[in-house]
């Protein structure tokens, strides 16, 4: 297709590129945990004229609290605010329990350019852990201090952050029987949520290319499902599956160059088939009479975890990428679909039914061992954040469609809501790259 | 589930004509998406008519006009006996009137994976089609689509709603 063609359907289909939709999402903890870490971010200090541009610790807070891994204090209850290292007086900070502390100060460096820096601390010890000097402009600001967060959360935990990934979804608002559908990519955080494309018709599937910098999804603009790739960035689109019957369900391969994706090529037969993305050659993995959809790759790309109804219910397989008789991975309970293999590959995230009800479980790869997570009816679309520490899934509250994140050991949970309508179908990026 | 079909005829609306037959248009992109309204089913307009239908023939044809919705059962494509005497009259039809095209557009309920939904809408789709083809209607008369759970056509988590999602919408593409 050409790029002018592209350009065309992007108009037609009226796509509202970085316009000032911003849905805003609110972030509730719905369910807490007792072995939080409790820390200080303490407020940076300034060192320019006029007011501070920025309340790092805020945003640097706010991450660290929705990690689930830290309980961060209240400004309130800092018995002091210290800016420099000579200024922190341990023992105040053992008065309140608190076992880390951040410091840090922002510095103008030139025109809108500004310099942090900041420093963490065990109190107990009375030792630095970590410290460094970050520069940007105003308008990174926040990307600064979701970097500062995640710096923090790797230092205290080993295990790299997610504060500076972001998260896809489909909006769905207006009338409910006729409602307008947005796929919009925000931070990880509900901020810049930024609309990448709308419809009046159904929008299903987001999944992230490995580079984080497009988005491949579903959608019925054309009256049946189609596979298209966006550009992040641009906003240029490509449609790549547009086979007669469903093209659905798309994934990337860990090397970007291929979807898997589900088609029935109209015979009514949903198989799963590999979509070389360069040259449009497809190879089909899957041929079986019942149901195969919902592909996803391993993380080294050998295999391809799906759904299948072969057995009478749906259940999850694999398959090598190469071909071959599939393998089932579950086993408990009736229902288990939608599998998602985690980051280091030991499990996958399921939809499974519990007792009548819609949850999301993790089920041991090698074992089968399967473990509910999630307490509500309707839970679906299960996807792990990319240090593996938590899965997003879309849920109900109050009748309305919202995401819930949860830890992977189902302890820690809370909840996006949009301001207006329905959210679903969460995609998490991978991490940036740097 | 035959309270659902007296239902069914107060869910129609007539709306003014298809700009496109079938397929993958290129104007299908706008807001308007196939140019009908979402879940109602379009006929009876005359081209340059007014909007207004007059559906007029024997019975078959009123039971072609105003009984288009097959029923299922939770996680179900099967057909019960009514749906296949009804599926008889639209195949029927379809053998008479060759210049007939049907989308058959499959729905499931909300509950489980949407993109496992998409392959039992399918399911539900072919199976109608299936009957279809036995009475005599022309493989190039018919169209399937799966929604899954994505367009209800009722809203609400429970059974009555679910029953009335559960479908194959028979859309006649005048």
């Amino acid at each position: 297709m050409t790029l002018l063609r592209a350009r065309i359907m992007l108009l037609c289909a009226c796509l509202c590129l970085s316009q000032a939709l911003r849905a805003e999402l609110t972030i509730e903890i719905t369910k807490g945990q007792g072995e939080a870490v409790p820390v200080a971010i303490v407020p940076f200090g300034w060192d320019g004229p006029g007011p501070k541009p920025y309340e790092i610790a805020r945003v640097v807070s706010s991450d660290l609290a929705r990690s689930g891994r830290f309980a961060p204090i209240a400004e309130k209850d800092m018995l002091q605010k210290p800016t420099a290292v000579a200024d922190i007086d341990f023992g105040d900070w053992r008065i309140i329990d608190t076992e880390v502390v951040v410091i840090g100060r922002i510095t103008p460096a030139g025109v809108g350019r500004y310099q942090m820096e900041f420093r963490v601390f065990d109190v107990f010890r009375g030792e630095q852990l970590l410290g460094y000097r970050l520069s940007s402009d105003t308008a990174g600001m926040r990307g600064a201090a979701h970097k500062i967060s995640d710096l923090i959360y790797e230092k205290l935990t080993g295990i790299r952050g997610v504060a500076s990934t972001r998260v896809a979804y489909v909006s769905v608002r207006g009338d409910r029987l006729k409602p307008t559908y947005r796929l919009i990519v925000a931070d990880a955080d509900g901020e810049n949520a930024t609309t990448l494309m709308e419809s009046r018709q159904p929008i299903m599937s987001p999944a992230w290319s490995p580079d984080g910098r497009k988005l491949a999804y579903v959608s019925f603009e054309n009256g049946q499902s189609q596979v298209f790739v966006q550009e992040l960035r641009t906003g240029a689109r490509r449609r790549v599956s547009a086979r007669k019957g469903v093209n659905s369900a798309p994934t990337w391969s860990p090397d970007g160059r291929r979807l898997a994706l589900t088609l029935s090529k109209g015979d009514g037969n949903l198989d799963i088939y590999l979509l070389e993305i360069s040259n449009q050659v497809l190879t089909r993995l899957t041929n079986w009479p019942s149901i195969e959809t919902e592909p996803s790759w391993s993380k080294d790309g050998s295999e391809v975890f799906f759904t299948s109804d072969r057995s009478g219910g749906p259940q999850v397989y694999k398959v090598s990428a190469k071909g071959g008789n599939p393998k089932r991975v579950t086993f408990e309970g009736g229902y288990n679909a939608r599998p998602r293999v985690s980051p280091d590959g030991t499990k996958v995230a399921v939809v499974h039914n519990d007792r009548g009800n819609y949850r999301i479980a993790v089920v041991d790869v090698e074992r089968a061992y399967t473990q509910v997570l999630t307490e509500g009816s309707l839970d679906e679309s299960p996807a792990f954040a990319p240090n593996g520490e938590m899965l997003i899934y879309a849920s109900r509250a109050g009748g309305r469609g919202v995401l819930s994140t949860v830890s992977v050991d189902g302890r820690f949970e809370q909840r996006l809501a949009a301001e207006e309508g329905e959210i679903r179908e969460p995609a998490w990026s991978p991490f940036p790259i740097n | 589930m035959k309270i659902f079909k007296l239902l069914v005829p107060a869910l129609f609306l007539v709306v003014a004509g298809c700009s496109s037959k079938g397929g993958l248009s290129t104007d299908g992109m706008g807001t308007d998406g196939m140019g009908t309204d979402d879940g109602a089913s379009t006929y009876g307009t005359i081209d340059g008519a007014d909007g207004s239908a007059t559906p007029i023939g024997d019975d078959r044809d009123a039971i072609v006009m105003n009984d288009r919705i097959i029923y299922f059962a939770f996680d179900s494509a099967e057909l019960d006996d009514a749906s296949i005497e009804l599926l008889r009259q639209h195949g029927r039809y379809l053998a008479d009137n060759p210049g007939e095209k049907v989308r058959l557009e499959g729905h499931t309920d909300e509950r489980g994976s949407r993109e496992y939904n998409i392959g039992l809408g399918e399911r539900r789709a072919v199976s109608v089609q299936s009957v279809l083809l036995v009475q005599g209607a022309a493989v190039n008369q018919l169209a399937t689509v799966s929604f899954g759970e994505e367009r209800p056509a009722a809203l609400g988590s429970d059974e009555t709603a679910y029953g009335q999602n559960r479908r194959v919408e028979i859309v006649y593409e005048r």
